[in-house]
């Protein structure tokens, strides 16, 4: 009995009872303390807010044409220049971030769920469904993606609206780049399954969806965090391959990557930067902060990450 | 004689071995073979052996951790082996583990708190304040204290940890534990220390055991009968005293004589067993330890001996029994 009482004594020695903090919030208490990864979030919300509030911000309409004043370079009225249609090119680079951010936040997510569920159900049946499923994910992977994307985007988009052809393009994406993930988490399962919670959860008669759901796949995080990062830079720079062949978004509506793209021949970049650089910039800076983001959120998130 | 709590009848677990690409079932690792025993209500019942004698796989195949190839279980007269989902739901209620590997057996990403609470919300019993009152209950009854709840595990030591084990298998108020070398992986002192909190616990919320373990000495301490695995089957099951003072089986002689003894003066006759342990693919004919049993006669390689009762509540096989 007195040892017990010992052992007690000491351990309210060493850790002070104000530490309890629900999960959560230790989460949020270690994000804000990653000053890099604050900066990512600034970025993130001013480019967010900045092509939500894009009507209030500039006084042109994004196809708004002038002929008499075209390939301007920048000015007073036109803060960075115009383009070969006489259009404001600041109005057009804040719209087009409405949909670049869109296709890459929505074409990551559906990547992100489509890999980490398949993933997680494969690693964690085994056997013939994770014969199945892997096969099929080698498939998928095996297609050179322009020519399955193109093909996909002729059949399913060949005379839609414009808003309709972005959310198809967004699935397109999404939907041929979750097979890596799908590896990966999938391998992470196959040793994580093998461990005694799993078997404990079991024991306590927890369902299967749930053990996968709040057991296992919450350890593959980091990978997944990573993963989403990647993908969401990788979907604005699909988006705008895409578009370049008029499969993607097609002009007039903006985007980021159709703007990189329009200003892709020789006399443009060397004699006109405004209409490439800007563009490139919110490119990099998207991706960026969203990087960042995700390495402070997978290092917040792990419970053993002290600092 | 009270009604058994948990029987056990012939249970049997084999893993197929397949080869090749067409997956052709090539033999079996008989991990267990025809282990029947009984278990009181309150009673602690020993298991020992050698590594891969069948003693972890006897345990998980009770719970339906693994699905087991033959036999049948029996707990309070409900059939174990063959329960549909909802009913194995309900006993998994009543039938919990606690596992060897104080690390391996929580998750890293979930404080105590859910790790606890995650079954009584799973089974609708508790709500909200209760559900957290009871976290903190059941925490506090295995030696740990309420501001430990949102902690996470790797912020305990491995003797802490055994016990959020024990927490988590006592949330749902069951009444048999297997308890699967559950000291094995602690300090000697923390073993102290688990095995009292084991016997306390056992005694307050009337807990029935089947505790593995390969340390003979820790299942002396806790245990009220003990049985002897070898290669997947039990050679000798009897009370705590008869196996300990007038062991049977040669098996049981040889492991009792392997103890450490605290006097390095006294004179001890250790049976040193000749050879390995076979390989459960392919036992050996006839009685399993012939192959290894200093006194084996030719009937040995050939009989496979009876599992008989020789003194009342002592059972052993073997054919060279009072010869």
């Amino acid at each position: 009995m007195e040892s017990k009482v010992m052992i007690e004594d000491s351990q309210q020695q060493n850790i002070p009872k104000e530490q309890s903090i629900g999960p959560w919030k230790m989460v949020w208490i270690k994000f804000k303390k990653k000053k890099i990864a604050l900066v990512g979030v600034f970025i993130l919300v001013i480019l967010v807010l900045s092509s939500v509030f894009a009507p209030f911000l500039t006084p042109y309409g994004q196809e708004e044409m002038n002929f008499t004043n075209i390939n301007a370079a920048p000015s007073r009225e036109h803060l960075l220049g115009t383009d070969n249609l006489g259009r404001d090119y600041l109005t057009r680079l804040l719209y087009g971030g409405r949909i670049s951010l869109m296709v890459g936040v929505i074409s990551a997510f559906i990547s992100v769920t489509l890999g980490s569920t398949i993933g997680g159900i494969a690693g964690f049946f085994g056997g013939r469904i994770d014969n199945v499923l892997m096969r099929f994910a080698e498939i998928v992977m095996s297609f050179p993606f322009l020519p399955l994307a193109i093909t996909i985007s002729a059949v399913v988009g060949a005379d839609v609206e414009p808003e309709t052809k972005m959310y198809i393009v967004m699935m397109i994406i999404g939907g041929l780049s979750w097979p890596g993930l799908s590896r990966i988490v999938r391998g992470q399962i196959l040793s994580l399954k093998e461990q005694e919670f799993v078997l404990a959860a079991k024991a306590l008669g927890i369902p299967n969806y749930k053990i996968i759901l709040k057991h296992l796949i919450p350890n593959t995080i980091g990978y997944i965090i990573v993963s989403a990062a990647l993908g969401m830079a990788g979907a604005i720079m699909s988006e705008s391959a895409l578009s370049f062949l008029g499969l993607g978004v097609v002009p007039p509506t903006p985007t980021w990557g159709n703007m990189v793209q329009n200003a892709r021949n020789l006399h443009v970049l060397r004699t006109r930067p405004w209409l490439w650089i800007p563009p490139g910039i919110a490119i990099l800076a998207a991706v960026m902060s969203i990087n960042l983001i995700g390495d402070g959120l997978r290092d917040a998130i792990d419970p053993k990450s002290n600092n | 004689m009270t009604t058994p709590l948990l029987e056990v009848k012939n249970l049997k677990k084999y893993f197929p071995i397949q080869k090749g690409f067409l997956r052709k079932h090539v033999g079996d690792v008989k991990a267990v073979e025809n282990v029947s025993f009984n278990l009181n209500p309150g009673e602690t019942l020993g298991l020992v052996g050698e590594s891969g004698c069948g003693k972890s796989t006897t345990g998980r195949a009770i719970l339906r951790l693994v699905e087991a190839t033959a036999g049948e279980v029996r707990y309070n007269g409900i059939d174990v082996l063959n329960a549909r989902q909802n009913e194995l739901r309900r006993l998994r209620r009543e039938m919990q583990i606690i596992f060897q590997d104080p690390y391996s057996s929580l998750n890293p990403r979930m404080t105590i708190g859910e790790a606890v609470g995650e079954a009584l919300r799973e089974h609708g019993l508790y709500k909200g304040k209760e559900l957290k009152d009871r976290i903190i209950e059941v925490i506090e009854i295995c030696g740990l204290a309420d501001y430990h709840v949102n902690r996470y595990p790797h912020e305990f030591s491995g003797g802490q940890r055994q016990r959020i084990g024990i927490a988590r298998a006592l949330a749902l108020n069951p009444s048999f534990i297997v308890a699967d070398e559950p000291v094995s992986a602690l300090d000697v002192s923390i073993q102290a220390q688990i095995i009292n909190l084991m016997m306390d616990l056992q005694e307050k919320l009337k807990l029935s055991y089947l505790f593995i373990s390969h340390d003979l000495s820790v299942v002396k301490h806790i245990s009220d009968r003990v049985g002897v695995m070898y290669l997947g089957d039990i050679v000798e099951l009897a009370s705590k005293n008869d196996l300990y003072d007038n062991p049977l089986h040669p098996y049981t002689k040889a492991l009792l004589s392997a103890i450490p003894v605290p006097d390095p003066k006294m004179k001890r006759n250790i049976i040193i067993l000749k050879g390995d342990i076979p390989s459960p693919a392919n036992p050996p004919s006839g009685c399993k330890f012939h192959t290894r049993c200093p006194i084996a006669q030719d009937i040995c390689k050939e009989e496979a001996p009876e599992f008989k009762e020789y003194q009342k509540g002592h059972f052993a096989a073997c054919h060279l029994i009072g010869k």
